[in-house]
């Protein structure tokens, strides 16, 4: 500790706020800080987006099937129940808990929906059956973080019976009926309905350019008030890349057959939108790394720890509802199985393979859509090479116990360079 | 330096079932004046500080502040009188950089409920840089990645930055290296000078002698003594603390009281 602060008094002079300043950035100082952010265990998105370009060329090298227009499709859809699953998961790994229940509970948002919408005399408009399933979704994270907090069960035990007592509601409301045929053509467009070449073209056009005016009303922002700001080249780098990916999915989703970019795209785009916002600009947001980092300092800033916590069991059992909608609108119907199967663990693994610790306070909504992407491709692929379920569960299984290493490793690293 | 105490305690007692921790005590600090607060172990000197930062209400004696008696029943009424309390532990999140840890809990919003970043930032530089604190190269990085004597200049800058009038550092040297001790010792010292009321807990007397104006000397739960600490040397300290007898010695003789 002497040493660091040593070294660290010779290099800046004292009595000088110059120090106060961040080095003067450019593109190049900017790349040597994240490789030495890198090496002290502060990994980013790079593992995982390494890792999606990788399982990307395997499959495609094994099966041409798999980069071609309408997989690509495919994989937009079966990707979005556990992005948006996991959306909700990454805030409640912020806390350092866990949510097991969100898989059931995800089953009990899509019957909801499934059953209000039986065309038997009594159905309800679409609205009505997603806002009932949300509210559903909603009230039951509440109340699992209300005997977490409240009572003082550990997380784990509360979403653990909820894991259970959930499934046996699924059942209950299924019935004796098996199979609940979906016949809304709202509810089943949400998955399976595309948005027009021209209105793709457009979303997309008009997301850059709104990410490119943000950035530029924060650039200008912060030089006002005399702060550093990044280097100009690096945000036109970002701008640039969000273009060319963006242009690259839709220009593919557009060339498939009778397909084109599905609504749910859109849908998970915005929803990583809102809920980064939440996380990063808003107050509750701070609040949730708050009481990820240090409990203790938390409620000694005054913040009211209980109510963040149940308010992040609330938004993850609104996601796993509405995770749920979307997955019932993919298959078109709901089951005795809904909510069952690798839905669970496939939500809480796609944060943690995009980089969400599960250690607490470290994380982004991002992680979610990434790692769901992670798992959706190598379903996805495996199902092309005509694996069976073994082997899948498998492969994931080692994926998502490499990725844990990966967050283990990196928090070993911060510890050796007194990051953490 | 004026003459008035910015905080004066009388007769203050305070008692946790059959143990009484503070009994009669008698403490005051100025504005401008570093006042430190000495004993040994079970002296009192945490449940003094805590009774004055609304933690441990006080039983009997009075707290005047800035000449009127005050009511201290809880963090809250010490925070809206202006006094702050910096920790052992110091109470930062180590995942959060330190802008977001000088403001957390009261955070710049701007419209549409938004963090109002540029303006949480500026301040928080211009805390550090008014307390002459060079070391912190970038505000954006998080406190994980902080030396000790760098995290307690952050834990300090977050107490001044609200309008504080006296600012209570617990032992802020205890963990630390050579020239970190030296780093913050010239922060308290600043602290004083810039118009605070400062209260030092200490074990280390040189630390004291160096940066402290006067000097209160706890021991078993009574306020022994108060001395300039130019009129005393840390011999005669130390004797105040032990009483100058092994046979007064906590645990011994009065350990009953």
């Amino acid at each position: 500790m002497t040493d660091t602060a040593d070294r660290e008094e010779s290099v800046v002079p004292a009595g000088t706020d110059a120090a106060l300043l961040e080095p003067d950035a450019t593109l190049g100082t900017y790349a040597r800080g994240r490789i030495e952010a890198l090496k002290t265990g502060d990994l980013g998105s790079l593992p995982i987006i390494i890792g999606i370009i990788a399982i990307a060329i395997y499959f495609q090298a094994r099966n041409s099937q798999f980069l071609s227009a309408g997989n690509f499709v495919n994989l937009i859809a079966q990707t979005a129940p556990y992005a948006v699953i996991g959306m909700g998961v990454v805030f409640v790994l912020l806390l350092g808990e866990i949510d097991l229940s969100i898989g059931y509970v995800s089953g009990v948002g899509g019957v909801i929906t499934a059953l209000l919408l039986v065309p038997d005399g009594n159905q309800v408009s679409p609205a009505v059956a997603i806002a009932a399933a949300l509210g559903a979704g909603a009230i039951i994270g509440v109340v699992q973080g209300l005997l977490f907090t409240k009572i003082g069960i550990p997380s784990f035990v509360v979403t653990l019976a909820g894991l259970l007592g959930w499934n046996g509601v699924v059942l209950l409301l299924i019935g004796d009926r098996g199979t609940v045929a979906i016949q809304d053509p709202f509810v089943n467009g949400i998955a399976n309905d595309y948005l027009s070449s021209g209105a793709a073209w457009l979303s997309v056009e008009g997301a850059v350019l709104i990410y490119a005016a943000l950035q530029y009303l924060a650039v200008r922002n912060r030089a006002k008030a005399g702060l550093p700001n990044l280097p100009t080249s690096l945000i036109l780098l970002r701008i640039g890349v969000l273009a060319g990916v963006g242009a690259i999915v839709v220009a593919v989703a557009n060339s498939a057959l009778n397909r084109g970019l599905p609504y749910v795209f859109l849908l998970l785009i915005a929803l990583m939108l809102i809920l980064t916002f939440v996380t990063d600009r808003t107050r509750f947001g701070r609040h949730v790394y708050a009481v990820g980092g240090s409990i203790e300092a938390a409620r000694r800033a005054g913040i009211r720890v209980d109510g963040v916590r149940v308010a992040v069991f609330g938004i993850a059992g609104t996601m796993a509802a509405l995770g749920g909608i979307i997955l019932a609108s993919r298959l078109s119907s709901v089951d005795t199985n809904a909510g069952g199967g690798t839905i669970l663990l496939y939500s809480i693994a796609a944060p943690v393979i995009g980089g969400t610790s599960l250690f607490g306070g470290r994380g982004t909504i991002r992680s979610a859509l990434l790692g769901a992407v992670v798992i959706a491709s190598i379903d996805n692929g495996l199902g092309l090479l005509n694996t069976t379920a073994g082997t899948k569960y498998i492969v994931t299984a080692l994926v998502l116990l490499a990725a844990v290493s990966v967050d283990s490793l990196s928090r070993k690293g911060r510890v050796a360079s007194g990051r953490a | 330096m004026s003459q008035e105490p910015l905080l004066e305690l009388k007769g203050v007692t305070k008692t946790f079932g059959a143990v009484n921790a503070l009994t009669e005590v008698d403490f005051s600090v100025r504005e401008g004046e570093v006042m430190a607060l000495v004993g040994d172990n079970g002296a009192g000197k945490s449940t003094l500080i805590k009774s004055i930062a609304g933690i441990h209400p006080i039983d009997a004696g009075t707290i005047a502040f800035a000449g009127t008696r005050v009511n201290i029943h809880g963090p809250k009424d010490a925070a809206k009188l202006g006094i702050e309390v910096v920790y052992q532990d110091l109470a930062l999140c180590d995942n959060l950089d330190v802008v977001q840890n000088m403001y957390l809990g009261r955070e710049a919003m701007s419209s549409f409920r938004r963090l109002d970043e540029t303006t949480m930032e500026r301040t928080a530089r211009e805390t550090l840089a008014s307390l002459a604190v060079t070391t912190i190269r970038s505000v954006r990085q998080p406190v994980a990645a902080l030396s000790g004597g760098q995290r307690q200049s952050v834990a300090v800058a977050k107490a001044v930055m609200w309008n504080s009038k006296l600012v209570i550092l617990d032992e802020p040297t205890a963990a630390l290296g050579v020239a970190q001790t030296r780093q913050v010792l010239d922060l308290v010292k600043r602290l004083g000078q810039t118009g605070l009321a400062v209260v030092l807990i200490s074990h280390n007397l040189h630390d004291i002698f160096e940066v402290a104006d006067r000097i209160t000397v706890l021991r078993l739960g009574r306020s022994v003594a108060e001395v300039s600490r130019k009129g005393s040397t840390q011999q005669e300290v130390v004797q105040l603390i032990t009483a100058g007898s092994i046979a007064s010695v906590p645990g011994q003789t009065e350990a009953t009281a």
